[in-house]
C-alpha cells in the first residue's frame, strides 16, 4: 500500500504550492488514475513517491516504510517508472535498455537475459528487436520497451506519467488495454497520471481528480460518472459520457437508414 | 635544393619524435586534467563559470608568451624546491613546453564536454534516475558515453592546436618541428621553413584523422574502429619514444646556440671539436637570448658562445663601461662567483650592436657617425631586431646621443635587412660580424661617445663542466683563433640568398680557414 500523508511541495519557497497537504491511500493491486489540468500537481504528486521530487512537508510511505529513509536509487530500483518522454538510452541496445535495472541490482547475466526475453514477449515485440537501437523503433514500440524496462526488476509498484500521451489513438488504446492486462496478471499497484479522462475511465479502478495542488474528487469511475457536487469534476466526467452518447446516436442513425 | 632537403631529412627523426612526444604528453595530461574539471563543471554552475572563464583566458594568451612565462615560474619553483628539498628540476625545455601546451589543450575538451553533457535530452537523464542509477552510474553509463563523440571532437581540436603551437617550444629550448621554422627563418632557408610547416601540418592531419576514427567508432558503436584508431595513435607515440634512444645515445655534452646564424655555426664548430675527441654531443639551438645563459647556469647546456656586452648589461645588469680588458676580467670573476660559470676566453672577434645605413643614402645625407645621425633622426625611420628596442644598448644610445626617430619598427633580422634594402626603413640595428654588412654595401655608423660596450664573443662553460678536461682541451685552441673577417664570411655563407651553405658546412670551412684542424 502506498500512503501519502499531508504532502506539500513548493518550487518557489512557499509563494505557491504545486501540491498542498495532499493525503492519499492506494491499496495494493489497485490501478489509480490521477487526472486534472496541466499544472494541477499530478506529476509532482507522482514523483514524490519515488523521490524524484522531495516534498517539503508530509510523509510518503510504502508498506508502512517511510521512503525518506530509503536511498533514492535503491527505492527507484523497486518501483517501475514510465513517462511520456520514455527516455530509452540511445547508446544501448533494446536488450541493454530492458535489462538495465536488473544489471544495476546485480542479477546474474543468464537471469537478466532470460528476463529480457520474457519481457519482450510480454510487450508483444519480436525478439529480433533486442539487438536494435532505440532509434530504429517506432514511438509505440519504444513505449512498449519503456514499459518492459520499468517491469524488468519485478517491481510491484508502477508509476506512470502520461505513458501513452505521445502515441497515436489506436496504439494508445491497444497499449492501454495490454498494460491493464499486465497490471492484473502481475498483481501490480499502478498510479497513472493522465490528462485523458476517457483513458482513465476505461483503465482505472479508481480516479483521483486534482485541481491547483489539491484532490477535489476521488472515487470509482462509475460513481464519478454518475455525478459529483463539484462543477469542474462534473464537466470533466461528463465529457466521456457525452462522447459515448454521440457515438451511440451516430450508430443508431446508421442502423435506421 | 636537394641538398637542403636532405639536410632537413637528416634531422627529421629527432625533431619529429620530440614534437610527437611533447604533443602527446601535453594532450594526455590535458585530458587527465580536463575530465575531472568537466565533471565538476557539469555538476555545479558555481564551478562551471570560473573554470570556463579561466580556460578561455588562457587560450587568449599568445602561445609563445605562455611558453616563455613558464620559464621564470619554473625557475622560481625550482630554486624553492632546491632550497626545501635539495632537488632542482629543469626550468627550460620539455617541462615549460609541456605545461604551457597542456593548458592550451584544456579549453576545447572542456567546452565541448560541458556543452555535450548539459545538452543531453532531459528525458534520458530522468530515465537514468528513474531506473535507479546512482549519480556515479548515471555519469559513467549514460552521460559520458553519450557525450563521448563530442568530447572526441573537442580532443581533435585540442590536438591540432597543440601540434601547431608545439612549434613555438623551440625558443624555450625544447627541440620540435619549430627548429626547422626558426632556423630556416633565421638563415633565410625557405626550404627548411616550408619543410617544418609541412611536417607539422601532416602530423596534425594524421592525428586528427586517427582521433576521428575513434570518434566514429564511439559514435556508431563500432568499438573495433575506435580500437584501431587508438592503437595507431599509441604506435605513433611509441615509435617516437623509440627514436631518441638511438639518436641521442648516452647523455654527453650539450652545446647551445641562440637563434642566429653565427651561433649555429659556432655551436657546430664547438660540437665537432668535442666529437672529434670521441665524446657524444648534442646541439640545442634556437634558444631565446636570455634562456641560453640560464640553461648553461642550470647545467642544461655544457657550453655556448655569448658576448661580453650582453653578459655585462643583461646578466650582471651593469651600466658602467670599463675598458675592454677590465670588463673581461670583471666578467670572468663575477660569472664564476655568482653562477659558477666559467668564461673560457674570447674567440677573437666582436659581434657588437651597430647602427647601419645604405652607403648611398648615408653619403647623400652626410652621415658618418651616430652624432650626425642624431641631427637628422627626426626625419628618418629606424628598424631594429625583435629585442633591440627593449635592450639597454638602445636606451644608452637614446640617452647619450638624444636619438629621436620619425618611426620605429621591429623585424625578424632577415626581414630587417630586406626592409632596409627596399627603403622601408633608413637605419637598422645590425651586428658587426654579420656578413650582410659587406654584401649589402652597408655603412656602419661610428660611436664616438662609446654608448655601446664591446661585444667580444666568448666561450662559456657550465658550472658542472667548468673544469672538464675534455671540454677544455677541445675548446682551448678556439681562443683568439677566429678573426672578424673569417666570421663574417662564414656567416654570409649561411645567410646569402644564393649558394647557401648549412651552418655545419660553414663551420667546417671556418675551421679550415682558421687553421684549426
Amino acid at each position: 500500500m502506498i500512503v501519502l500523508d499531508n504532502v506539500s511541495k513548493t518550487f518557489d519557497g512557499g509563494a505557491s504550492y504545486a501540491v498542498r497537504r495532499v493525503s492519499l491511500q492506494v491499496p495494493a493491486r489497485t490501478f489509480v488514475a490521477v487526472v486534472g489540468d496541466s499544472g494541477s500537481g499530478k506529476t509532482t504528486l507522482l514523483k514524490t513517491i519515488n523521490r524524484l521530487i522531495e516534498p517539503e512537508e508530509g510523509e510518503v510511505l510504502i508498506d508502512e516504510e517511510r521512503v525518506r529513509g530509503v536511498a533514492p536509487h535503491a527505492l527507484r530500483r523497486r518501483i517501475g517508472y514510465v513517462f511520456q518522454g520514455i527516455g530509452l538510452f540511445p547508446h544501448m541496445s533494446i536488450a541493454e535498455n530492458i535489462g538495465i535495472t536488473p544489471r544495476l541490482v546485480g542479477w546474474p547475466e543468464p537471469e537478466i537475459r532470460a528476463r529480457v526475453e520474457e519481457l519482450i514477449d510480454l510487450v508483444a515485440l519480436p525478439r529480433a528487436y533486442l539487438t536494435r537501437l532505440p532509434a530504429e523503433l517506432s514511438g509505440g514500440q519504444r513505449q512498449r520497451i519503456g514499459i518492459a524496462r520499468a517491469l524488468a526488476a519485478r517491481p510491484y509498484i508502477m508509476l506512470m506519467d502520461e505513458p501513452f500521451g505521445a502515441l497515436d489513438p489506436i496504439t494508445r488504446d491497444t497499449l492501454g488495454v495490454e498494460y491493464r492486462r499486465l497490471h492484473d496478471g502481475m498483481h501490480l499497484t499502478t498510479l497513472m497520471v493522465t490528462h485523458d479522462i476517457l483513458e482513465a475511465v476505461l483503465l482505472a479502478d479508481r480516479i483521483v481528480v486534482m485541481r491547483a495542488g489539491a484532490i477535489v474528487a476521488d472515487g470509482v469511475p462509475h460513481d464519478l460518472l454518475a455525478g459529483h457536487p463539484d462543477p469542474d469534476v462534473r464537466t470533466l466526467m461528463d465529457m466521456p459520457r457525452r462522447q459515448a452518447e454521440r457515438v451511440r446516436a451516430l450508430l443508431e442513425e446508421r442502423a435506421r437508414e | 635544393m636537394n641538398e637542403r632537403l636532405s639536410s632537413a631529412l637528416r634531422v627529421l627523426p629527432d625533431y619529429l619524435s620530440q614534437h610527437v612526444l611533447l604533443s602527446a604528453a601535453a594532450l594526455a595530461l590535458g585530458l587527465a586534467i580536463s575530465l575531472p574539471l568537466l565533471i565538476a563543471a557539469t555538476r555545479s554552475a558555481r564551478v562551471r563559470w570560473p573554470v570556463l572563464a579561466l580556460a578561455s583566458l588562457i587560450q587568449t594568451v599568445p602561445g609563445i608568451a605562455l611558453l616563455a612565462l613558464f620559464y621564470p615560474l619554473l625557475l622560481g619553483l625550482s630554486s624553492l624546491s632546491g632550497r626545501l628539498f635539495g632537488f632542482h628540476f629543469p626550468a627550460l625545455g620539455f617541462l615549460p613546453s609541456l605545461l604551457a601546451l597542456t593548458l592550451y589543450s584544456i579549453l576545447p575538451i572542456l567546452r565541448n564536454g560541458i556543452t555535450a553533457i548539459l545538452n543531453l535530452d532531459p528525458a534520458i537523464l530522468q530515465a537514468a534516475s528513474g531506473v535507479g542509477m546512482t549519480d556515479r552510474q548515471r555519469l559513467l553509463r549514460v552521460e559520458m558515453p553519450l557525450a563521448a563523440p563530442m568530447l572526441m571532437a573537442g580532443l581533435r581540436t585540442s590536438a591540432v592546436w597543440v601540434i601547431g603551437t608545439a612549434t613555438l617550444a623551440t625558443p624555450v629550448g625544447q627541440t620540435s618541428l619549430g627548429n626547422y621554422i626558426f632556423t630556416g627563418l633565421q638563415v633565410e632557408d625557405w626550404v627548411w621553413v616550408l619543410f617544418g610547416c609541412g611536417v607539422a601540418v601532416a602530423l596534425a592531419l594524421v592525428t586528427d584523422q586517427l582521433l576521428g576514427l575513434i570518434e566514429l567508432g564511439l559514435g556508431r558503436r563500432r568499438p573495433r574502429l575506435a580500437w584501431i584508431g587508438l592503437a595507431l595513435l599509441l604506435l605513433g607515440v611509441a615509435a617516437a619514444g623509440a627514436v631518441p634512444l638511438q639518436s641521442r645515445g648516452r647523455a654527453g655534452y650539450v652545446v647551445g646556440a641562440k637563434d642566429f646564424s653565427e651561433q649555429y655555426i659556432l655551436a657546430s664548430l664547438i660540437g665537432s671539436r668535442i666529437q672529434a675527441s670521441g665524446h657524444p654531443v648534442r646541439e640545442r639551438t634556437d634558444l631565446g637570448s636570455v634562456f641560453a645563459f640560464r640553461a648553461l647556469a642550470a647545467n642544461e647546456l655544457s657550453a655556448y658562445v655569448d658576448y661580453t656586452g650582453t653578459l655585462w648589461t643583461n646578466i650582471l645588469h651593469r651600466t658602467d663601461e670599463p675598458p675592454r680588458a677590465q670588463m673581461l676580467a670583471d666578467l670572468r670573476a663575477q660569472l664564476r662567483s655568482r653562477y659558477g660559470v666559467e668564461l673560457l676566453g674570447p674567440l677573437g672577434f666582436e659581434n657588437a650592436y651597430v647602427l647601419a645605413m645604405r652607403r648611398g643614402e648615408a653619403a647623400r645625407l652626410g652621415i658618418r657617425t651616430i652624432q650626425d645621425l642624431a641631427r637628422l633622426a627626426p626625419e628618418l625611420r629606424m628598424g631594429g631586431d625583435l629585442e633591440f628596442f627593449a635592450r639597454p644598448e638602445w636606451r644608452m644610445l637614446e640617452a647619450r646621443y638624444g636619438l629621436r626617430f620619425r618611426s620605429r619598427r621591429s623585424y625578424e633580422p632577415t626581414f630587417m635587412y630586406k626592409a632596409l634594402m627596399s627603403g622601408q626603413v633608413d637605419v637598422i640595428s645590425a651586428f658587426s660580424s654579420d656578413g650582410r654588412i659587406a654584401a649589402d654595401h652597408l655603412v656602419v655608423l661610428k660611436d664616438p661617445l662609446h654608448a655601446i660596450p664591446p661585444y667580444d664573443a666568448v666561450i662559456l662553460l657550465s658550472p658542472k663542466r667548468a673544469e672538464d678536461p675534455v671540454l677544455r682541451r677541445a675548446l682551448k685552441p678556439l681562443i683568439g683563433a677566429i678573426p672578424i673577417q673569417l666570421m663574417r664570411q662564414a656567416n654570409y655563407m649561411v645567410d646569402r640568398p644564393a649558394g647557401k651553405r648549412t651552418p655545419a658546412e660553414a663551420a667546417e670551412w671556418l675551421a679550415r680557414a682558421a687553421h684549426l684542424n
